[in-house]
């Protein structure tokens, strides 16, 4: 039982609707899918997003939600591009992506927490002013990335796995391990199950929300710091959907909208089975839109699962 | 002896609403204290000023003797003080050890002390005498409203606490766990708390109170040992504010 967070049945359950897709692709097309080409590129596709939906996990456990990192991530992404431009400094830029992330998170994080204002509005608001200034800061043309972002840190790899991929996965190991076993992740998970209760034991429940709103955001930051030196460009009409994308993988992991439920894990996994539908979808030559249909559906399953096991408890 | 916990003369008002009046009240280590009052006398209220939930507008509050201020429910938990609410206020999604330890929880370095919190919630619970829950990894959700209770409380003597204070605990219960939490409650005294009870039910309070305390219209109408008062008299004090000799001498009005 001690384990529990890191091997709750639901992710059990996930994981092996993610080894039977990666099986039956195999099985469908054995000479193009399982190839270590492909499969690089799928991580590469999902390594990203993984960032996104990691802080996404952990505010949704406090049973909140954040709409704004898609526009965050654009917004980090051209703060990171002009500040590269003016001072010649990838470095610099990459401290901009990632103050301005935070920046963010911690308004959002205020807005909910000390305005008390629901963060479904709140993050819907902040979406569109950081995707609006975005826009505003570049009169609605994608800025280039420096070359040498793009073909530095962009394509460079170590071992033979792009660098990018390294740094999302350390990330997302490191946030694995603090939401399970710290006190950090402890008030998380205590927060969302019952926030009265966490206040009354000695939780600093507003000081603590505004640290998971700009944990998320600090993410969304390098999210965009990584996207810009991945893709080269800012990418600002790309990104309208992140947010739908990670709230999808983070409740296809098992992760409960109602809040102090959720792994890390659950939400690798939930990260993967699009990205591991659309490529093999590709390379079947099914038509990709039903990516989209299928992923939707194993949402609305996924989401059937936990109210089907929250009632069995219940009762 | 001298009480361990003294309220002196507190008042407190929501707004133009006065719902505590110059209110006295004591407890003594060892000993539980029933306290008592109709809905709405101002015993959650009283409760809450001394928890650190409220702000207190005149009055002091006494601990082992001296004044103290209390402005935050850590406060209160720094001197020892620690409530259990009717609603428990426990974390559904946790576990009994986590619930135990929320927002107390031990370290080793960066990472959080299982093993260390699992073996004292362990004792903890051992010493009293519970032994109705199957694992302390279970799920609080999983558990009986006698059982939550039960960890409510060892929750709140985890703490080297001094001063115990149970807001209704058997409101919910049946029959048989009413039983197991009361003699828990007497436990708690025995072991040299002072325990303080607040209840609507006549028989719990005959059942394991050393006093008395009625609150009636947010004023203290009476605190008096259990074994100098009928059944009839604690009634009559709730109600109406006095009794014979006891109680509010002047009429007091809504």
């Amino acid at each position: 039982m001690k384990h529990l967070r890191l091997g709750a049945p639901q992710v059990v359950w996930i994981g092996l609707v993610l080894a039977g897709l990666v099986v039956a692709f195999s099985v469908l097309a054995p000479r193009t899918f399982p190839t270590s080409f492909n499969l690089l590129n799928l991580v590469s596709d999902a390594a990203i997003l993984l960032l996104l939906a990691t802080g996404m996990t952990y505010v949704i456990i406090t049973a909140g939600i954040d709409l704004s990192v898609g526009g965050v991530l654009v917004f980090s992404a051209v703060s990171a591009a002009k500040v590269m431009e003016a001072t010649g400094s990838l470095a610099l830029g990459a401290l901009a992506a990632l103050v301005a992330g935070l920046a963010w998170g911690v308004l959002n994080g205020v807005l909910i927490a000390m305005g008390r204002i629901p963060a479904l509005i709140v993050t819907l608001g902040t979406l569109g002013m950081s995707l609006g200034a975005a826009l505003l800061l570049t009169g609605g043309v994608d800025l280039r990335a420096p070359t040498e972002l793009n073909l530095g840190l962009g394509l460079a790899r170590w071992l033979g796995v792009p660098v990018i991929v390294w740094i999302c996965a350390a990330i997302t190991a490191a946030l694995a391990l603090m939401l399970a076993r710290t006190r950090f992740g402890r008030h998380t998970y205590a927060i969302g199950s019952n926030a009265e209760a966490s206040r009354r034991g000695g939780v600093a429940v507003r000081a603590h929300l505004v640290k998971v709103y700009g944990l998320a955001g600090l993410l969304a930051g390098l999210a965009g710091c990584l996207s810009l030196a991945k893709y080269g460009i800012t990418g600002v009409s790309a990104h309208s959907t992140d947010n739908l994308q990670a709230i999808a993988a983070v409740v296809i992991g098992g992760t409960s909208l109602f809040g102090g439920v959720g792994t890390v894990a659950g939400t690798v996994i939930g990260v993967f089975i699009p990205v591991v539908l659309q490529n093999g979808f590709q390379i079947l030559g099914v038509r990709p839109f039903w990516q989209q249909v299928v992923v939707g559906a194993v949402l609305v399953a996924a989401v059937y699962v936990d109210q089907w096991r929250r009632r069995a408890r219940d009762h | 002896m001298t009480p361990l916990l003294e309220v002196r003369g507190i008042d407190k008002s929501f707004g133009p609403v006065k719902v505590l009046h110059k209110v006295e009240f004591t407890a003594y280590a060892g000993e539980v204290t029933a306290l008592v009052g109709d809905n709405g006398a101002g015993k959650s209220t009283l409760v809450k000023c001394v928890g650190g939930i409220y702000p207190i507008d005149d009055g002091e509050i006494h601990f082992d003797g001296r004044p103290v201020q209390v402005h935050s429910p850590r406060d209160a938990g720094e001197l020892g003080i620690e409530i259990v609410y009717q609603d428990l206020a426990l974390c559904d999604n946790l576990d009994i050890v986590q619930n135990m330890f929320l927002g107390r929880e031990r370290r080793r370095g960066p990472l959080l002390d299982e093993d260390s919190m699992e073996e004292l919630a362990e004792r903890t619970l051992s010493s009293l005498s519970v032994r109705t829950v199957k694992s302390i990894r279970q799920q609080v959700s999983s558990l009986s409203g006698g059982q939550r209770q039960t960890v409510a409380i060892a929750k709140a003597v985890l703490w080297n606490s001094k001063v115990v204070i149970l807001d209704e605990p058997t409101a919910a219960l049946g029959v048989a766990q009413t039983a197991q939490v009361l003699e828990l409650v007497r436990r708690l005294a025995d072991t040299g708390l002072a325990v303080v009870l607040i209840s609507h039910n006549m028989n719990d309070v005959f059942a394991v109170s050393d006093r008395i305390a009625a609150l009636y219209l947010g004023r203290m109408a009476a605190q008096v040992k259990t074994a100098d008062v009928t059944h009839a008299q604690v009634v009559e004090l709730i109600t109406s504010g006095r009794s014979g000799d006891l109680g509010l001498k002047n009429g007091v009005t809504p």
